[in-house]
């Protein structure tokens, strides 16, 4: 790695405060996994890295409660092993917590940070499609006190987002769940397990007594610029049973939403076939599972 | 959230005074803030153990624990240690050279070939034991999936780690 200055402000105001007179200069390190990556293969040049470690005033940036709403705040510093194990996440969002164990191996779940993961913007992460069907929030700290996004308006393009060079993402909130919510996350990784998704998806179900689907949310991510939304997919399911025929019929529509390049993990035709094949096992996998809390 | 003001000394240097916790021992040294952690063991304290392989986070061979959580020494820069307690290969043996049951494990079981990637297994296997002491096939393999053996000595590794586990001498 090329030199670099280095500061640990220790307090969420220091870190604006430094980032501010830094102007576009400085860069956030938190677990190190995706920085000391970039820094160390010259992708980026940093003239000055901001620590974040969760010590101090910062500690309370890393750890997971439950809010107000029944929702779950997660701190920016939580890291994904963290997530992975916390019980909370495991009985709430065990597709959350499932997503969180896919990631890499142990050894980078325990540097990786979820602010981190969000901030970095590797549409390869397959927590995002998880955040995106829950409609979670972000909350951003900047020089003009705090504000809060959703996941979705998050991430511009690969490794791009919308935050600004002065602020910092602090948090990640997940709103309360429906009981009636069927929720699955599903990844394909022909290679190996610690490798990133060929296409992950996350689908979100819900029905009323009938079984007719009230409302359908379905995401994925390593198959565009950024995770994404499939629209068109969702809506073609709304109004009728979630049965073989309709997940089918759904699943093909996924091809307007996504983008995918040709790369090691295979062809753009090639993705797009496994993100049909793949939307439509996420989503029988939602329609068959019994509790509120699937996976 | 605190909106507390910084520190009056928090201001950006090129070397930091560390202080740290190195295999049972404390260490205190000023280094380049941008020096990697399995440099600083490598070159500048001549722990040789822990080895340097893709540099990037996928081999597993620079696993180390910090806090005792198994991390990776070429993706940590010098300064996510400051107060941290750091655990090597060369911490593991005993003051008499006596080694842990996985060590044991490892040499009684066919747990190495070539041998680079064993220090690094080896840390893999203490932090998950110490996590699960009695994990299942499945559990060793998911947790060893970031160490690779480029001999492809696995079903060695999965049967050392497993007698690690049942060795009643295990402290």
């Amino acid at each position: 790695m090329k030199p670099y200055a280095y500061v640990e402000p220790g307090t969420v105001s220091g870190v604006i405060e430094v980032l501010v007179g830094h102007a576009g200069r400085a860069h956030l390190l938190a677990g190190g996994t995706a920085l000391v990556v970039l820094l160390q293969q010259g992708f980026v040049e940093a003239d000055l890295v901001v620590g974040l470690r969760p010590r101090g005033a910062l500690a309370e940036l890393a750890g997971i409660r439950r809010e107000a709403d029944g929702g779950l705040h997660l701190g920016a510093l939580t890291t994904i092993r963290a997530v992975e194990r916390d019980p909370r996440v495991q009985a709430a969002l065990p597709a959350l917590a499932q997503a969180a164990a896919r990631v890499a191996s142990p050894r980078i779940r325990n540097q990786a940070t979820l602010g981190g993961l969000l901030a970095h913007a590797d549409p390869a992460a397959d927590i995002t499609p998880v955040l995106l069907v829950l409609d979670a929030t972000v909350e951003v700290a900047g020089p003009a006190g705090a504000r809060r996004l959703a996941v979705a308006d998050l991430a511009r393009d690969v490794f791009e987002t919308v935050l600004g060079t002065d602020e910092l993402l602090v948090g990640v909130h997940v709103p309360p769940v429906a009981p009636s919510a069927r929720i699955a996350s599903v990844a394909f990784r022909p290679r190996t397990s610690e490798d990133y998704a060929t296409v992950s998806v996350a689908v979100r179900l819900d029905r009323d007594a009938g079984g007719t689907v009230t409302e359908a949310r379905i995401a994925l991510g390593s198959v565009a610029g950024t995770a994404v939304r499939a629209r068109a997919a969702e809506a073609a399911l709304i109004g009728g049973q979630a049965d073989a025929t309709a997940i089918e019929a759904a699943s093909r529509l996924v091809d307007e939403a996504i983008s995918p390049d040709d790369d090691t993990r295979g062809s753009a035709a090639y993705k797009g076939r496994m993100a049909r094949v793949w939307t439509a096992r996420a989503l029988a996998q939602a329609a068959a599972s019994r509790d509120g809390l699937a996976a | 959230m605190t909106w507390m003001r910084p520190p009056a000394d928090a201001h950006p240097t090129d070397t930091v005074d560390l202080r740290f916790v190195l295999n049972g021992r404390p260490v205190t040294r000023s280094v380049p803030a941008a020096r990697r952690l399995v440099d600083l063991l490598r070159e500048d304290l001549g722990l040789t153990g822990t080895k340097l392989g893709c540099g990037i986070g996928v081999c597993g061979l620079c696993s180390v624990l910090v806090d005792g959580a198994v991390m990776t020494a070429c993706l940590l820069p010098v300064t996510a240690i400051a107060d941290a307690t750091v655990l090597t290969i060369e911490g593991l043996a005993g003051p008499d050279g006596e080694l842990t049951a996985v060590q044991r494990a490892f040499t009684e079981h066919g747990g190495f070939q070539c041998g680079i990637c064993t220090p690094g297994q080896v840390m893999a296997a203490t932090a998950l034991l110490a996590e699960d002491p009695h994990p299942d096939e499945g559990s060793i393999r998911d947790f060893l999936v970031g160490n690779l053996c480029r001999c492809t000595g696995y079903a060695g590794i999965v049967a050392s780690v497993e007698a690690a586990a049942a060795d009643e001498r295990r402290s």
